[in-house]
């Protein structure tokens, strides 16, 4: 492939300041309504002296943003194999859906009569994450999969002081993502970490040394980071609930096993799910998402309240007794996420999930089998829905991850996610997803090979890149230094 | 980063496995990092210091340096009360990486003089890098 | 499916390419005991037009829709949103992008969030924002918490009972498997806090006060700074209603520490109560114990400006257990809204419409005054405020709802005390008629 046939060419890319840095006093950028009632003065002692915004025009303020916006790459532009994030297309009736009129303007404080729509919609959500998990009992109120997992934690939390249970330790492996230390500490667990065997999963002797009954259970990302499934799992789940201990499933990588797993019968206790990957809503360049988290049977009254209920024909708020871990959000969640993954569901159905899964998985496997003989496995095993490559070789050339992937921007395409999971070395951890078709993951399969080729023809190429994006590379280390956080 | 050869030691300090150095043999010592550690750590963004008259015991966190995507724990060579701290790092942090021995992090008074003799000295540290 | 691109050819020549027969083959690490038994019991995929029709009909299932006229805040604010913000912020580039991990393609979002933290730091006051939190609820427990980080080694945080009963619903579930312990202010007649107990109480570390609070009672922030702070605490400072410091001092003028809220009201449909926005703001020692993420200005090889993460050793995925929060994403796309809404309206706009609510609500309180209605908390109010009516308003309220007027919010359930008190919420889109029409139906 020549550099002429990569997606990435040089575009229309405009300049545009910083909001302040335009405008003139006395612009408005948007109508205020003229007044129908008497003007009253406000109480001079409480009065502020006004906020310094900069005054701009509605041309000033369309422009600036759209500006803005072109110097963003989404998965509308193009591939985006981030690992671990499942960059899915996210479609754009769902965008509609969400915004509705008479289910967009609805207050969450209404009496439940008055708003049936939504808690219909709520409630048959809650009901096929059941289905979809095999645990029955479903919160949709944290924002986020880290608002999950604290949801998660401190259900264990509830769990264990309801049997007068102390514990201090939770088990986390190596594979785990970062964010489960720090949702676990949050309840106060210190955690154990777990190595993973040779071959990249956790081997059942490695949780039978450590669990014990001061330990409140474990964390298990299951695929895990690695891209690879945990088989030992209800082994491990066994080890762990017969010291008492409850299992959490990081239900980040469940793009690779719907309808193909049972996480109940995996012995997972609690799960979360990342809506924002899994069911395609769009991650708006860092949230909002939602983070649902799924419980199994005995452990439904810790979940958070209020969920939705349908009593008869009708729907209602369930505010919980009091085992309940309590409210975790101001309302009901982010509940223009939720229309979206519910209208998702509504339109792939159950076999279209479970196919959405197996091609991930296929997608995966296909680049893990065409890139092994260019750049090195970190594990060679049957891998799920990501496949992780380490820099052994690029370190030859004295190349690193990161100039791979800044030249991967020069050539069109989002890198994948580097230096993730720490137990592989300058990992190279690659997510197609299942909407990628096969023409364009052959593409860039075919870019990857170029630039490991130029690493070592043309080392500098690499080093430089990118220089086709908005900006070269950045100085980290200057903006950590004198931080500058606001102009 | 440096090869082993690049490295640069200090004949007079003394060392301990955790890349710390250490200087002065009476009233007070001063502490700082090896262009070892500074080279591995690589650009360091900020150093978080103690509280001048805390005591800590030899071995325990005194504070922290930190890079752009890492943080690495100070830990105290010697038991004591911590008498002064550089304050000329929380301005300039790169000042570590620029000049490692030249640029003491906290001066302390030692509780135990006897805990000086655990401490290595530059063939020691030398012979620990090359493992 | 039109989400699924593989033709069954290119499956079977990718199937070949890694050595496996069928699909199925591809999971043969997944132990048979942990499989899905048959098919997962979900309803019928529906294509776009049929799933058109059923949300339309989930939307007429909602008696209150988008064509009433809603007269609760609590929270959730029904303002006027311009169409520039759903047309630009609808774009794809914004919308489908991560977490901006390789900021030379994801200068918009980074230089937008960096724009964000600089208006909301002249909004509150303050020297610091971050990138957002979750929702008004999860900032104050953010607060609270960080409050407890800076304080070092105190056990207690305090907050007003005139803070949204959700809020404090939600810093109780955060605060529970802690060591630390929540105690509540009561308020005083005047609707504000009543900070006389305070001194009784120790070991605190942080006192959060709401202003304008539940009650839409604007707390004399000042005073009760002063207070706070002589008692040695932190002053943490929430909101639920940012467009109120268009009029009001803000919170960094009355030398609050800790500054965290909510940001619906600035560009963000009520859309049932989410996603909303976690406003953060703090003073400049206090940035390293600050939860989530921040942007930061700085320069490329050629010395052009551009944005980064940064400050990321305080965050999850490096600090792991030790981190600032747990928090590992931001409200992306609702901080690009808020800071185009904060920039469409201007400092000057941002004025005249606090103005208008302020007006309008104080025409409201004036309407019901006259017959014969009781405001409950004579402080002054902005947009919210509680009122007694002299018989049961339920009947009204019934009649007004065949209107389409939801006449307020009866407080039974939030606070025993103020049974059958009804809190008014009244903003720009409420019109005179509106106004006229409740007062109309309350009975002299």
């Amino acid at each position: 492939m020549s550099t002429t046939n990569v997606p990435g060419v040089n575009g229309i890319v405009q300049n545009e300041p910083l909001l302040w840095e335009k405008g003139k006093k006395g612009r408005r950028g948007m109508c205020v309504p003229a007044s129908d009632v008497p003007e009253v003065a406000f109480p001079a002692e409480l009065q502020g002296k006004g906020i310094d915004f900069p005054d701009l025009s509605e041309v000033d303020v369309v422009r600036h943003y759209t500006r803005l916006s072109q110097w963003n790459y989404g998965v509308d532009t193009g591939m985006y194999p981030l690992g671990s994030c499942t960059m899915k297309y996210n479609p754009k009736i769902n965008e509609k859906v969400a915004t509705t009129p008479a289910l967009a303007a609805a207050h969450p404080m209404l009496a439940d009569a008055l708003m049936q729509g939504n808690l219909q919609i709520m409630c048959e959500l809650q009901e096929y994450l059941a289905t979809i998990t095999g645990l029955p009992g479903v919160s949709v109120q944290p924002a986020a999969g880290a608002h999950g997992e604290l949801v998660g934690m401190l259900i264990f939390a509830a769990y264990h002081k309801s049997r007068n249970s102390k514990r201090t330790k939770i088990l986390i492996p190596d594979t785990a993502h970062g964010t489960n230390p720090a949702s676990a500490a949050l309840c106060g667990y210190k955690p154990v970490p777990i190595k993973s065997g040779h071959n990249g999963i956790l081997t059942v002797e490695s949780i039978a040394a450590v669990m014990d009954e001061e330990t409140a259970g474990i964390m298990i990302t299951n695929p895990n980071t690695l891209g690879l499934f945990e088989t030992n799992i209800r082994e491990i789940a066994e080890i762990v609930h017969a010291k008492g201990g409850l299992v959490y499933g990081d239900g980040a990588n469940l793009n690779a096993v719907m309808g193909i797993i049972n996480a109940r019968k995996c012995g997972i206790d609690v799960m979360h799910l990342n809506l924002h990957k899994t069911f395609s809503t769009p991650h708006g360049g860092g949230g909002p998402g939602a983070g649902p988290v799924c419980v199994t049977e005995e452990l439904t009254q810790y979940l958070p309240a209020p969920r939705a209920e349908k009593v008869g024909d009708k729907y209602q708020l369930d505010y919980g007794g009091p085992e309940s871990v309590g409210r975790v959000h101001a309302f009901h969640g982010n509940f223009a996420v939720l229309l979206r993954a519910y209208s998702y569901i509504r339109t792939m159905g159950a076999d279209n999930l479970k196919k959405a899964s197996q091609l991930a998985v296929l997608n995966a496997a296909y680049i893990k089998e065409k890139l092994k003989g260019t750049l090195p496995l970190a594990y060679n095993r049957p891998c799920m829905h990501e496949c992780v490559f380490s820099d052994a070789l690029l370190q030859e050339d004295k190349i690193s991850t990161l100039d791979v992937a800044k030249r991967l921007i020069d050539c069109g395409y989002h890198p994948p996610t580097i230096y993730f999971p720490l137990v592989v070395h300058g990992a190279i951890m690659i997510e197609p997803t299942e909407t990628e078709c096969k023409d364009d993951i052959d593409q860039f399969i075919e870019v990857m090979k170029m630039i490991v080729r130029e690493a070592k023809e043309n080392p500098e190429l690499l080093r430089q890149a990118p220089q086709r994006a908005k900006v070269r590379r950045l100085d980290e280390t200057m903006a950590a230094r004198h931080p500058c956080l606001c102009g | 980063m440096k090869e082993l050869s690049e490295v640069i030691f200090v004949e007079e300090l003394k060392y301990t496995e955790d890349h710390e150095w250490v200087t002065g043999s009476g009233a007070t010592l001063k502490v700082g990092i090896s262009d070892y550690a500074q080279d591995q750590l690589g650009d360091i963004v900020f150093v978080e210091l103690p509280e001048v008259g805390t005591v800590f015991a030899k071995g325990d966190q005194f504070g922290n340096l930190e890079s752009v995507k890492a943080v690495s724990e100070l830990y105290l060579p010697v038991g004591g009360e911590i008498v002064a701290v550089n304050d000329a790092l929380g301005d300039a942090p790169e000042l570590i990486n620029q000049d490692p021995y030249g640029n003491w992090i906290v001066e302390i008074k030692p509780s135990d003089t006897s805990e000086l003799e655990q401490l290595l000295t530059v063939d020691a540290y030398r012979q620990l890098l090359r493992g | 499916m039109r989400y699924l691109p593989h033709t069954d050819d290119e499956i079977h020549e990718m199937l070949a390419v890694v050595g496996r027969k069928s699909l199925d083959e591809l999971f043969c690490s997944v132990p048979d005991a942990c499989r899905y038994e048959g098919t997962m019991g979900l309803p019928a995929p529906m294509d776009e037009w049929q799933l058109t029709d059923h949300v339309g009909r989930l939307a007429e299932a909602m008696q209150v829709n988008h064509t009433y006229n809603v007269l609760i805040g609590a929270g959730s604010y029904h303002h006027n949103i311009p169409e520039t913000i759903r047309t630009v912020m609808s774009r794809s580039e914004f919308l489908t992008a991560y977490t901006p991990y390789q900021p030379e393609m994801a200068q918009g979002t980074l230089q937008g969030i960096y724009e964000y933290q600089t208006l909301t730091t002249r909004l509150l006051g303050m020297d610091v924002a971050n990138a957002s939190i979750y929702d008004g609820a999860s900032a104050l427990a953010e607060g609270l918490l960080m409050g407890l980080r800076v304080a070092k080694k105190k056990a207690r945080v305090v907050v007003s009972s005139a803070v949204h009963p959700h809020y404090r619903e939600v810093a109780r579930a955060y605060l529970e498997p802690t060591c630390y312990e929540m105690v509540e202010l009561p308020v005083g007649p005047d609707g504000r806090t009543d900070l006389s107990g305070l001194a009784a109480i120790g070991d605190v570390a942080a006192v959060a006060i709401q202003s304008p609070n539940f009650f839409g009672v604007v707390e004399d922030l000042e005073a009760l700074g002063k207070e706070i702070h002589a008692a040695g605490a932190l002053f943490i400072t929430s909101f639920t209603e940012p467009l109120a410091y268009g009029l009001l001092k803000n919170p960094g003028t009355c030398g609050a520490d800790i500054v965290c809220g909510e940001g619906q009201s600035f560009g963000l449909p009520r859309s049932f109560g989410g996603p909303g926005l976690g406003m953060f703001a703090c003073r400049d020692e206090f940035v390293r114990n600050m939860p989530g993420r921040l942007v930061g200005q700085t320069k490329d090889l050629d010395g052009k400006r551009g944005f980064v993460l940064t400050l990321s050793t305080r965050e999850q995925h490096i600090r792991r257990e030790k981190a600032t929060s747990n928090i590992c994403s931001n409200q992306g796309i609702c901080t690009l809204i808020a800071a185009m809404y904060m920039s469409s309206l201007g400092g000057s706009g941002l004025a005249e419409l606090a103005r208008l609510n302020y007006s309008k609500a104080e025409y409201f309180k004036a309407q019901l005054r006259a017959k014969g209605a009781k405001i409950v908390f004579e402080s002054p109010t902005f947009n919210e405020f509680v009122v007694e009516f002299k018989e049961d308003f339920q009947p009204a309220y019934e009649r007004l709802l065949k209107m389409k007027i939801v006449a307020g919010l009866e407080l039974g359930k939030y606070y025993p005390e103020h049974k059958g008190r009804y809190l008014f919420c009244v903003t720009e889109t409420a019109a005179k008629e509106i106004i006229d029409a409740v007062a109309g139906e309350v009975k002299p």
